[in-house]
């Protein structure tokens, strides 16, 4: 049930800012990562700006 | 015990396929439809898929991916591969494989369900995913940095120009089946317009009161989209149910003014949220459609073969050659997937293992949905199918088009088709075309047997907004990649106007490609035959186009890395792709069936209004319309050229190779071995 959860957030795209925070832990240690706010801000930029629906 | 396993999955397949083929005359149940797709798509997969992946690709597990190396958290990143295939597979799959069946199901069910079933398993599943494949090794690049980098500068810029020119198409041709969903139609028309403000709710939401909750804003979205079916009931039975009265002149118009406000609001307002409901729709209505087709099995009506196969039929005109395979893009085939293949998911593969089941599955499971909108439309009674799909102009209309159809032999009465609206909760039935109403009533008539009769009419409308909702959303997005594109191809005329963020460029750009596409639309309105007739096919052709363009770029790749043996795998589907669109197109160009050929059906307009033939409403309109079929034809000439100047770029570089020649270098990403296989526990 938890596991299907899990894929469930990771689907939607609910847990990319914990994905993304574990990314910035390991890679950059040193740096200060974005906030919750600011990362969905540019993520959301991001993600409608090439095709992502098809007929 | 494998062996024996396939060897019972291959003959239950035969047996079923024998089922179908066998049954003439006599209605066969959809459950051999669906048991022969599942069989033929088992086998495909088990043997032709993973051939291809280890015998012509030969993906390799311990090479990294660009996921891997590049993984910055954001788009690069190693993804679980089902959360992977969701990503691939919301993406990839769109209105466009339920439409097509639907309109193709006029000839019958059998030649577009073999189609579906042949196109996709060697022809759609095979182009998405040595596309998947090739993009991967090459840094999840798009198609068109592809094409340019192995095909040279001409293949490139065909890909590109072809690229929006599809675009600009399939808006269109999915703004018309709106219309004709929502027109005089006030419930479905407040349902979809309360998806907008729904739409801002979970944006803010999703934005400001609870940054980045995605699946909290989704519950809330899907359980107000529920609700505003429901009170669009309320609405239709209340005297402002003729605020929302609209015919299809005033809707068009709210079309074209709807897009370009989704292309110049921020996108977390509009289209990030409306997307998100959208592909929980999509993903639910097609798990519910594939389930009340299981539970009901219902028998299908249609014949196995109507008489339309000649080229009279009213949906579109054209022959069974070549019109079926250019009707059925999406399902059998489909250009538009290798842009998603290419530059989107293998940003998130986490191993090359995964690609036959990302790449080939993804495409197996969007043909299944093709064969289930096949089974919607064909277990309706032909007789109404025809009354809601055949354009009024064809036809008449009430007691005139019920005696037309009767005559054709699909006997249907004016009281069965008013007892359906009725039922349904609209005023008429009669020439509701697009698609989208008749696979409305399908769907309605399979969910309404399956999960409770009563609730016909709201089942009716939850399809009409499910429909209406994603179609939006692709036309949401589509004028914005077309804005991008279209700014990126200006940015090197005058380099402000290649800025994204710079507001006039923004309002320029997003204005010239709703009023690329509006023109069409309009014109697709005010046809009297029926825009669909006119559209469709345009669309077919363009996307058949651009399938053509990866499958040569695919080709091409395969034959400058020494694999010439086995180029066959994407130069086949390439060769009949290439036969049947320059012959649909040749028949659009040069036919004197003024249903078929564009520049026949202008001479002839032209010339009846010249003799003043024309009533006078008729008359007025009868320049734009001529204008109108000769630039269809035009554009049909121009894809023709673009597909043989790719076409012909490949075989020069591919010939060249053979001989010893220089040709671009092969541009594949050298190899470094994947640092998550051994510490990385796969599922």
């Amino acid at each position: 049930m938890n596991r299907i959860f899990e894929l469930l957030r990771q689907l939607s795209g609910d847990d990319a800012y914990e994905r993304y925070l574990a990314h910035c832990r390991k890679a950059h240690p040193g740096r200060e990562p974005l906030s919750r706010k600011a990362f969905f801000k540019l993520e959301t930029e991001r993600k409608w700006s090439g095709i992502r629906r098809c007929c | 015990m494998k062996k024996i396993v396939w060897a019972g999955i291959s003959v239950f397949g035969a047996i079923a396929l024998g089922q179908i083929a066998a049954s003439r005359g006599e209605s066969i149940n959809s459950f051999w439809l669906v048991a022969a797709a599942l069989c033929v798509y088992a086998i495909a997969y088990r043997f032709y898929a993973l051939w291809i992946a280890t015998r012509v690709l030969v993906t390799d597990p311990t090479r990294a991916t660009p996921a891997e190396r590049f993984e910055n958290g954001l788009d690069f990143s190693p993804t679980n591969k089902w959360v992977t295939f969701g990503h691939h597979f919301a993406a990839i799959a769109g209105p466009g494989p339920l439409v097509g069946p639907t309109l193709a199901a006029q000839f019958g069910y059998l030649p577009g369900t073999l189609w579906i079933l042949i196109g996709a398993v060697l022809g759609g599943c095979v182009q998405d995913m040595v596309i998947l494949f090739f993009s991967t090794r090459r840094d999840g690049r798009s198609l068109g940095q592809m094409a340019r980098d192995e095909l040279g500068p001409v293949g490139g810029a065909a890909a590109l120009i072809g690229t929006l020119a599809i675009m600009v198409i399939l808006i269109s041709v999915l703004g018309l089946v709106v219309v004709n969903a929502l027109k005089h139609s006030p419930w479905g028309t407040s349902t979809v317009m309360a998806t907008i403000p729904v739409a801002f709710l979970v944006g803010i939401y999703m934005r400001h009161v609870r940054p980045g909750r995605v699946l909290e804003g989704s519950i809330i979205g899907v359980l107000l989209l529920l609700f505003s079916v429901v009170s669009g009931g309320w609405i239709d039975h209340h005297a402002i149910r003729t605020l929302f009265d609209f015919d299809s002149g005033t809707l068009v118009w709210l079309v074209i003014g709807y897009g370009f406000l989704a292309a110049i609001l921020p996108v977390w307002l509009l289209l990030a949220p409306r997307d998100y409901l959208s592909t929980y729709m999509k993903l639910g209505t097609v798990v519910a459609l594939a389930f009340a087709i299981f539970i009901m099995h219902p028998e299908i009506r249609m014949p196995a073969f109507t008489k339309f196969v000649d080229g009279t039929g009213p949906i579109f005109a054209g022959k069974l050659f070549p019109f079926v395979f250019i009707t059925i893009a999406c399902g059998a085939i489909s250009g538009f997937h290798s842009l998603v293949s290419s530059g989107t998911t293998p940003k998130l593969l986490s191993n090359e293992r995964d690609i036959p089941m990302i790449g080939y599955g993804g495409m197996l499971l969007e043909s299944f949905v093709a064969i289930m909108a096949m089974v919607a439309a064909t277990v309706l009674d032909p007789g109404v199918y025809f009354a809601i799909n055949s354009p009024s102009g064809l036809v008449g209309t009430g007691m005139d088009a019920a005696k037309t159809i009767s005559a054709w032999g699909f006997p249907v009465t004016l009281d069965q088709m008013n007892n359906l609206a009725k039922e349904m909760g609209e005023k008429s039935l009669f020439a509701r075309t697009g698609g989208a109403p008749s696979l409305a009533v399908g769907m309605a008539s399979l969910f309404g047997n399956a999960f409770g009769r009563g609730l016909l009419a709201i089942w009716y409308h939850f399809a009409i907004m499910f429909e209406a909702v994603f179609i939006l959303t692709t036309l949401d997005a589509g004028t914005r990649v077309g804005r991008f594109m279209l700014q990126d191809l200006l940015g090197n005329i005058w380099k402000p106007m290649g800025r994204t963020s710079w507001y006039p460029s923004v309002l320029f750009t997003s204005a010239a490609i709703v009023a690329s596409w509006g023109y069409f639309l309009y014109i697709g309105v005010i046809d009297p035959n029926g825009g669909v007739n006119l559209l469709w096919p345009l669309f077919g052709i363009s996307n058949q186009m651009l399938a053509a363009i990866a499958l040569s770029v695919a080709t091409g790749i395969l034959i400058k890395t020494g694999r010439a043996r086995h180029a066959w795998v994407s130069g086949l589907p390439l060769a009949w792709l290439a036969f049947i669109t320059t012959s649909a197109a040749w028949e659009k160009i040069s036919s004197t069936d003024v249903r078929i050929g564009f520049f026949a059906a202008a001479d002839n307009l032209a010339e009846k209004l010249s003799l003043g033939k024309l009533p006078p409403e008729k008359a007025a309109i009868a320049p734009k319309l001529i204008l109108n079929m000769q630039i269809d034809g035009a554009l049909t000439i121009f894809f023709l050229a673009v597909l043989w100047i790719v076409i012909f770029e490949m075989a020069r570089i591919s010939w060249r190779k053979t001989i010893g020649l220089p040709v671009p270098p092969v541009s594949e990403s050298p190899h470094i071995p994947s640092r998550l296989v051994e510490d990385w526990v796969r599922d």
